[in-house]
């Protein structure tokens, strides 16, 4: 053995020592984080992953308790304007001290054209600096859970933006892209290394953390995995440490290999299906000249004509809890009481389309990811078979989310699937997003079918600024009521959370499927 | 010497007396024969149809084959993740890959015909640029182009992708295909055009083409037979390739390829019926298309006589 050969086992001993010393978390999910820019699309794996990059003002804690974050502390000095002290001595990954200039940017950005925060933003009339450490927002209404909606809004650097030219969010819908896509910059206990989009997107540590940090994971390799199969042979090969979801069909399979553990738990996500009622003609159907989805009686017909039992026990593996309400329980405002679908009545669906009109059915488009919610594209199938049966012919479009979620949000659909997590864990954000007219503002950003009615909309107003929790309750249930009525879509189930995680790893779950890796740890 | 000729000349009484004492051609014959049946009359043969949406019992998914603990002979080969009959699916299935893989082939056997008798009847610069083209499709790997082309095709017709994806898919499979042929006639193009029958037939002033298509072609067509059966094999293949890493069919009409994708998803769980048989299914066209090739080449073939 020559000098040189014997150096490099040297160096190759220690790598390997150097290796099981830094814990490396490995990660795999079904589909891919879209972009690092953290406003460009309002899901939650992609808030979930840049969350560990970047931060908001406000965070949520273990049990979903909000707790400080870039801001120590907030209060209300009037009933429309609320005061945040900004942490000091913070830094972000490249050294720029942090201050309250970047929140009105950040403020400012999350509100321009192509961003999808402006849910968050919308209500805001106002930020303001006061001073370098603090700031205050206004909003156009009272706006008692403010701090609740501020969790997702990541803070960006203003002077790094302007110097990436990154001032304005990426546009997942005209697919516009820009620095943020690729880099980022944030406050976060990690910092981005690699992005190879669709491929592999590795974080390491922030040594210069504010923060204490729990787990003792120095990398995270972030990898999609589209294949379930595939996905489920690299955990138990060992390939990776943790994944989500566990495809239902083997939590059995992974839990019986003994080195694992599968997390489940109750999602707050509901998955529901909405309709075009906006445009006077469907972009997708076979009905010419008018709007089907617009009659009340078609959309209850679809309503009844889905067999949600049988999707729950054949295509959930009972890991679904079927719901009439577009929030599930855990969030705040969710009514048990009036959580009662209307029955599973196919006849009944099929004279309700023939009194609109529509004896022998129509067609009309479909659109469905097939790699972002538990068995997605299965449901599709199902809804799409159970439609056959009252004669309505779905022509099913199944397709990946970076396809899909670009054109739903152009609103280029007749007829979708989409689930939605309230990420202040209120009812207010669903009633704002999913059921309340859209408006360029940012209100019914994920009304995507455009089902509009303005008593609904006044209650939404009434419900984001009322500070009675008796009234505002009332209100709520109001507004449930209404799109209940109406039918303004329709809400399937609640799916269970599946991570699979190696036994030497300890990771927290958060009910929003948050995973944030300055909580795991590795033995 | 006319076409109709050259075809009985084909099926003399050596090729079919081979064939009667070739166990294995016979039992070739008999398997592809069923699936070829199977597939053909799928609408009258298969017990359910699984592209009939309002038929699907969603309660019935994922039942195993009839002879396992909870199967139901309603469903011999079980069911799928919706309801779907195994053995329907399989029937249907393999019509669209049979389907895909004869349409690919025979637009790949007129091109590569056309071409290799062009090339090898013109020689000179048409027979140059044409082989420099065979050289470069040759040089790269069949399922890339097929991929490549999928792509396009995928870009160019976004919304109307489902209707036009058999010919996308038959074109993607046959680009790559039709070099065999192209190079296998201009050879025997190269030989038959010196014999004395070709020769006769220019003295007497035939046009060219004529000759081409009237005298030639019938000659060289027993290797081109020979090739586009196997051919048909390794294309039913490739689509199950490319359906399987889903750029092939729309997944409403699966062929056997889709099916062993879906399936794929179960494997780990147990429900093994759901990939396993269209996995066989295709193994033994495969195989069975393959062994008639491997013999009639064997009986076409005048050293081994």
């Amino acid at each position: 053995m020559n000098q040189l050969t014997r150096t490099l086992l040297a160096a190759a001993v220690a790598l390997t020592c150097g290796a099981t010393q830094a814990a490396t978390l490995r990660v795999a999910n079904a589909g891919d984080v879209q972009s690092m820019d953290p406003h460009s699309l309002n899901e939650t794996l992609q808030l979930s992953f840049t969350g560990n990059i970047y931060e908001a003002l406000v965070a949520r804690g273990k049990d979903m308790q909000l707790v400080p974050a870039l801001a120590t502390q907030w209060k209300q000095t009037a009933p429309t304007v609320w005061r945040f002290e900004l942490r000091r001595g913070v830094k972000f990954h490249d050294g720029t001290p942090f201050t309250a200039d970047d929140v009105v940017f950040t403020f400012k950005r999350g509100a321009a054209d192509g961003s999808d925060m402006k849910g968050y933003t919308a209500p805001i009339k106002d930020v303001r600096k006061s001073g370098d450490n603090a700031v205050e927002i206004e909003t156009n209404a009272p706006f008692p859970i403010l701090p609740d909606t501020l969790t997702s809004l990541y803070i960006m650097s203003k002077k790094w933006c302007e110097d990436n030219k990154a001032e304005g969010p990426v546009d997942r819908r005209k697919g516009v892209e820009n620095t943020a896509s690729f880099k980022a910059n944030g406050t976060g206990p990690y910092r981005l290394k690699e992005r190879q989009p669709s491929t592999r997107t590795v974080i390491v540590r922030n040594i210069a953390y504010w923060d204490k940090v729990e787990g003792n994971v120095d990398e995270v390799v972030f990898t999609p995995i589209g294949s379930d199969a595939t996905r489920v042979a690299a955990l138990l090969s060992g390939e990776i440490d943790v994944m989500e979801p566990v495809p239902l069909q083997d939590v059995e399979r992974v839990k019986a290999a003994g080195k694992f553990n599968v997390l489940q738990g109750p999602e707050l996500r509901t998955i529901f299906l909405g309709m075009d009622q906006k445009r006077d003609e469907l972009q997708f159907s076979s009905v010419k000249g008018k709007n089907p989805f617009k009659d009340k009686r078609v959309r209850q017909a679809f309503f009844q004509a889905i067999d949600i039992e049988a999707i729950k026990s054949r295509v959930m593996r009972n890991a679904a809890t079927p719901t009439a309400l577009m929030v599930g329980p855990g969030v705040r405002g969710f009514q048990p009481d009036m959580n009662k679908r209307l029955p599973y009545d196919p006849d009944a669906a099929k004279k309700l389309l023939a009194d609109a009109g529509y004896p022998s059915g129509f067609e009309v488009g479909m659109n469905c990811p097939n790699d972002r919610y538990v068995n997605d594209s299965p449901i599709c199938q199902a809804v799409a078979a159970n439609l056959a049966r009252i004669g309505v012919k779905v022509n099913l479009q199944a397709e990946t989310k970076n396809t899909y979620f670009p054109k739903i949000l152009r609103r280029d659909t007749s007829f979708y699937l989409l689930g939605w997590t309230p990420s202040t864990t209120d009812a207010h954000d669903a009633l704002y997003n999913l059921m309340a007219s859209p408006t360029d503002k940012g209100q019914g950003q994920f009304n995507l079918g455009a089902y509009s009615n303005p008593k609904l909309d006044e209650l939404t107003a009434k419900v984001q600024s009322e500070t009675d929790p008796v009234k505002r309750n009332e209100a709520i249930r109001e507004a449930f009521r209404i799109h209940l009525d109406d039918i303004g879509h329709i809400p399937l189930h609640q799916q269970a959370l599946a991570w699979g995680v190696k036994n030497n790893v300890s990771v927290v779950q958060l009910p929003d499927n948050r995973m944030f890796f300055k909580w795991v740890s590795v033995k | 010497m006319t076409g109709s000729a050259a075809l009985v000349r084909f099926f003399d009484g050596d090729v079919w007396h081979s064939f009667r004492t070739s166990p294995v051609a016979i039992g070739a014959a008999a398997v592809a024969f069923v699936c070829v049946f199977c597939a053909l009359f799928a609408g009258w043969v298969a017990p359910h149809n699984p592209f009939d949406l309002a038929t699907l019992e969603l309660s019935d998914a994922r039942l195993p084959p009839a002879w396992s603990d909870g199967g139901s002979t309603k469903y011999l080969l079980g069911t799928d993740d919706q309801g779907r009959d195994i053995l329907s699916a399989l029937m249907y299935g393999a019509r669209i890959s049979l389907l895909v893989g004869v349409a690919s082939v025979l637009l790949s056997v007129v091109v590569g015909v056309g071409l290799g008798l062009l090339s090898g009847f013109a020689g000179g610069k048409t027979d140059a640029l044409i082989m420099r083209v065979c050289d470069v499709m040759l040089s790269f790997p069949s399922i890339l182009i097929a991929l490549l082309i999928d792509g396009v095709g995928r870009a160019l017709f976004p919304e109307a992708h489902d209707t036009l994806a058999f010919a996308v898919l038959v074109f993607a499979i046959a680009l790559p295909g039709w070099v065999q042929y192209a190079r296998t006639v201009r050879g025997s193009t190269l030989v038959e055009r010196n014999k004395e029958y070709v020769q006769a037939a220019r003295v007497t002033g035939v046009p060219p083409l004529r000759i081409m298509v009237r005298h030639v072609l019938p000659n060289v067509l027993g290797p081109v037979l020979v090739l586009a059966t196997i051919q048909v094999a390794t294309a039913i293949l490739t689509e199950a390739t490319l359906s399987f890493l889903g750029v092939g069919v729309p997944p409403t009409q699966p062929s056997l390829g889709t099916l062993i994708r879906i399936g794929n998803d179960f494997l780990f769980s147990g429900e093994w019926w759901i990939t396993i048989f269209p996995g066989l299914m295709l193994v033994l066209i495969a195989l069975s298309v393959n062994l008639l090739g491997d013999w009639l080449r064997d009986a076409l073939n005048p050293r081994l006589r």
